[in-house]
């Protein structure tokens, strides 16, 4: 066997542990060995707890052993965007504002995973409040790409993306309002999906943008990503938005015979901005679908121009009443020197909040105030409305969407200083938030510098299992999966 | 000029429900501070509101009795403030499509005298919609404590039009519409504990005007006694202020109930601007017509349904109906009495329930409920006095006692040798033949057309039978026997 332990796949582990060959305390001892010999540089996590991690795995190989196995995911260490909650850990939105916060309760994915068995693994970092493309806006420190490591991982869930890229983790949880899956997924050359928006219930995930925000996996693999997001997700009656659906076996599904299919390319998505090495790896996988015998047709969604604006009004809205839950009264950072409940409030949130998220909650504020209410957010919902209604007439016609994730591979750390050029990396990314429906992105090549490249696959509602068979059908004629930066 | 006041208020009304309106944590009052919360309530990151199906069953039972229009759909807005008694700084309520739109409250005026019936009127509601309650605040010297065991309870605002003139209205209005609710059993309405609070807006313009003039909101008005005082103290000082030649100005009002003052909170320039927008975490919720149909056959009678049916079908004094209607229990104790006591007796019964039940409550700290007393018993009570079984002051005493052990009447008069007598036809006669026979004079008065000369016989009769016989008994025997002389 010549791929490390930290780099073999859910699945390749799920058989070595079922098979005795492996035990849960040793994967996560190699995890957990791994991390501390590299995250001193990546910094993807913000804590983690090495003694129970290890007493988890301990437990899981004592119910393996009992016969009480839960599944593919029994033993295996998932790391968790620090938005998650895990009871008795701490939870932190990389914001100074929760820095010494430990939340009592675990999120429904947490509980679901926990039910299948796995390992909860350590905190990821993150942009404060999932706020950003870079993993730079972590109150923290900014996580590095273990492809380049003077290059940002992509963001929100930076931290996510590049602990498994650096075989810090087996998988890995993130969360995604605009992006903050998929183009950290592109850029550190791994799997990540959002799914549906109330597929996986958001119940103990701290709220950025309510009505966008989607919890997903972050996988080496297509098939990776099928089994924990069958493991993710599910109705919860704790989440008001999530939804009651027939759930397929997303894993089992892959192996179906389903091509060919029928594809659209959206023009929008292929204009200025777009990098020429990353337009050329998205062209390469559209000839390979066509190879395959796919259907392969130009379509537009005319109204993707309006998706930035539209988003930063909808999420910089719901995330000023959000975050006012922050305010140093009964948890979280609490200014010394206040003197009575406003300022407390004024004190605290300054301190708490960096630049970013302060930035976000002002315009947020504006757009729900009196007399700018239906110039803005009344309006933007209605070009939201028309948004996803480009996407449901596409899907008229065909089967999923294919476009590039990202507009360019990882760029350089501290390269985007002005928030707006920092906004428009999530310009193919959003309008699939807007909409709520399903997307993920897939290594489809790296540039000549070396950086990952990943084209994201845009499906219908519900439909993550089409999407899935559609992105392993592609993954299994390539080995960009197989490829890992040398750390 | 001559200057009409405009009242409007807003009503509060905490809705009892096992847990709180957007989690499973239980509601309730007089808990250790802080027990009765959970991530939600306290807001903790990452949770979020699901909402109590029967807090929403509760606004719209309250709509139907209220004549509102159930709409088809309502949604959840936030109410963006900050405030440290508010665990998310905003608060879940209804914006622009609350649950109920419409509809009225019946009120009662006071009458000219006690015992004559008020005008009724019908005061119309704007709308009723369903929020969420906050925490409460206690201040100490250097520092104030908050308690979140009131935060989440489910809370409904009834909002009416600017319809009210008085504070006379005002305090019927709030009167009403307690009761009403209490009858739904949709809250306790005990103000002391907060389950009912009331805002109101009060203008004035001269008479004939239409528009409405310059509003003041006044607020804390913690009982209703204090509604109606505050209401009539804030017209006042509105019309000292015109009188004087000043100019009113929009702002919020503290009333203070002690001391019958009010002192400004905020003027119009300092209002929140609350940023309503749809809750994001809550889905529109659809009201269908099985669900207002399953609800509609839970609405009791209202209560001056219930007034106009009691005056109608037992022909009772209104003196005893506005005791009786306003407490639903006791209006319900009384049909069943009545209904038990058979035809015509229904004012007997109202009695004995009006002023002796509620006294021998009254003085023992009791409750209907637990009462010993039952309808059975106030009925045959009753049977017992009109068919002569029983004398007034027997039936008094009986009362007393049937109050205290719960026995049937029967049974404690025959204990108590409270039975009139004799039974026995022929002593009575004998008693009666001796009175007639020592009274010559008397007889002779009578016989020559003096009524009243017949009751020289009955002292002896009564003297004689130790004072228990049948009054309308000796009087009939009586009268027999002076017939045959």
């Amino acid at each position: 066997m010549s791929v490390e332990l930290h780099y073999q796949t859910l699945v390749e582990l799920a058989t070595l542990l079922d098979t005795g060959r492996l035990s849960s305390v040793e994967l996560t001892a190699a995890i957990i060995a791994r991390t501390k010999a590299v995250d001193a540089r990546v910094r993807a996590f913000n804590s983690f707890d090495e003694a129970d991690a290890l007493a988890q795995a301990a437990a899981s190989d004592a119910r393996r052993a009992a016969g009480q196995g839960r599944g593919p995911l029994e033993g295996i260490p998932v790391g968790f965007k620090d938005v998650i909650s895990v009871a008795g850990q701490p939870l932190t939105a990389s914001s100074k504002m929760l820095a010494n916060f430990v939340s009592p309760y675990d999120a429904t994915v947490t509980t679901r995973l926990k039910n299948a068995g796995a390992v909860c693994w350590g905190r990821l970092n993150l942009d404060e409040f999932a706020m950003g493309s870079s993993t730079e806006n972590s109150a923290f420190q900014p996580t590095r790409n273990p492809w380049d490591l003077t290059r940002v991982p992509g963001g929100s869930s930076g931290g996510s993306a590049a602990a498994l890229a650096a075989g810090e983790a087996v998988v890995t949880l993130g969360s995604d309002t605009g992006g903050s899956i998929r183009q950290p997924a592109a850029l550190c050359g791994v799997v990540g999906l959002k799914p549906t928006y109330g597929l996986v219930s958001r119940y103990g995930l701290i709220a950025f943008a309510s009505s966008l925000d989607q919890i997903g996996p972050f996988a080496r693999t297509v098939e990776d990503a099928a089994i924990l997001l069958g493991a993710l997700a599910g109705h919860d009656e704790r989440d008001s938005t999530s939804v009651k659906v027939e759930l397929p076996d997303y894993r089992a599904g892959l192996g179906r015979r389903q091509a060919p299919w029928r594809l659209g390319i959206p023009k929008e998505y292929f204009g200025a901005g777009l990098d020429p090495e990353v337009a050329a790896a998205v062209e390469k996988a559209i000839a390979y679908y066509r190879g395959m015998g796919c259907e392969i047709k130009e379509v537009s969604l005319p109204h993707t121009e309006y998706g930035v604006g539209v988003y930063y009004i909808i999420a910089t809205a719901e995330c000023s009443s959000n975050l006012a839950r922050y305010d140093g009264i009964r948890y979280g950072h609490r200014a010394q020197d206040a003197h009575d409940a406003v300022d407390i409030y004024f004190k605290s949130r300054a301190e708490g909040f960096g630049a970013e998220v302060k930035r976000r909650i002002i315009l947020g504020t504006y757009v729900l105030s009196s007399g700018y209410y239906d110039a803005y957010y009344l309006r933007a919902q209605k070009v939201r409305t028309l948004i996803r209604q480009d996407f449901l007439n596409a899907y008229q016609e065909v089967d999923a969407l294919l476009t590039p994730t990202s507009p360019t591979p990882a760029f350089k750390a501290g390269e985007k200083a002005d928030p707006l050029a920092m906004y428009l990396c999530d310009v193919y990314t959003i309008g699939v938030n807007l909409a709520g429906l399903p997307a993920l992105s897939v290594p489809c090549g790296f540039s000549s510098g070396g950086l990952p490249i990943g084209l994201q696959l845009i499906g219908q509602p519900f439909r993550e299992a089409q999407l899935l068979a559609i992105a392993h059908a592609y993954e299994q004629a390539h080995d960009w999966h197989q490829k890992h930066p040398s750390l | 000029m001559n200057y009409e006041a405009v009242i409007g208020l807003e009503v509060h009304v905490q809705v009892r429900t096992n847990s709180k309106m957007f989690t499973r944590v239980a509601a309730g009052y007089g808990f250790e501070p802080n027990t009765l919360t959970d991530p939600v309530v306290l807001a903790l990151p990452g949770t979020l509101p699901v909402l109590n199906k029967a807090a929403l069953d509760a606004i719209i039972k309250t709509g139907l009795m209220l004549g509102c229009q159930i709409a088809p759909v309502c949604k959840w807005d936030r109410k963006n403030y900050f405030y440290p008694d508010s665990p998310k700084n905003y608060q879940i309520s209804q914006y622009d499509q609350p649950v109920c739109l419409g509809g009225f409250v019946e009120i009662e005026l006071p009458g000219p005298a006690r015992n004559v019936m008020g005008e009724h009127k019908k005061i119309p509601l704007t709308r009723i919609h369903l929020e969420e309650d906050v925490g409460k605040l206690n201040h100490g010297a250097s520092d104030s404590l908050i308690d979140f065991n009131r935060a989440g309870t489910p809370l409904m605002e009834i909002v009416s039009e600017p319809a009210m003139r008085t504070a006379e209205e005002a305090f019927a209005y709030l009167t009403s519409l307690r009761q009403t609710i209490i009858y739904g059993g949709i809250s306790d309405c005990d103000m002391e504990k907060g389950q009912l609070r009331c805002d109101a807006n009060i203008s004035i313009r001269p008479v004939g005007e239409t528009k409405l003039g310059t509003k003041v909101e006044l607020k804390n008005l913690n009982s209703i006694s204090f509604v109606r005082d505050g209401i009539a103290h804030e017209i006042k000082r509105q019309l000292a202020v015109v009188a004087a030649g000043g100019t009113l100005v929009q702002e919020t009002r503290d009333y203070d109930g002690q001391t019958g003052a009010s002192q400004s909170l905020r003027s119009k320039e300092m209002a929140h601007d609350y940023r309503y927008f749809p809750d994001p975490d809550l889905m529109p919720v659809k009201v269908d017509e099985a669900w207002k149909a399953r609800l509609r056959a839970e609405c009791p009678e209202l209560p001056f349904d219930r007034q106009r049916r009691f005056l109608a079908d037992y022909a009772v004094p209104y003196t005893i109906t506005s005791v009786l209607v306003p407490d639903q229990e006791l209006s319900q104790y009384f049909e069943e009495t009545a209904k038990l006591a058979g035809p015509g007796r229904a004012q007997a019964v109202g009695n004995w329930i009006v002023n002796d039940l509620l006294r021998e409550l009254g003085a023992a700290g009791l409750p209907l409920a637990a009462s010993k007393v039952r309808p059975a018993q106030v009925a045959a009570l009753v049977q017992l006095v009109e068919a002569g079984t029983v004398l007034n002051q027997g039936a008094k005493e009986i009362f007393t006692e049937m109050f205290a052990t719960g026995e049937p009447p029967e049974v404690i008069a025959d204990r108590r040798g409270l039975r009139a007598v004799p039974t026995d036809a022929g002593e009575l006669e004998q008693w009666c033949r001796d009175a007639i026979a020592a009274s010559p004079k008397a007889l002779a008065e009578f016989k020559a057309g003096k009524e009243s000369a017949i009751n020289a016989f009955k002292g002896p009769v009564m003297k004689a039978a130790k004072g228990k016989a049948n009054p309308k008994l000796v009087d009939e025997a009586l009268r027999r026997l002076l017939a045959a002389m």
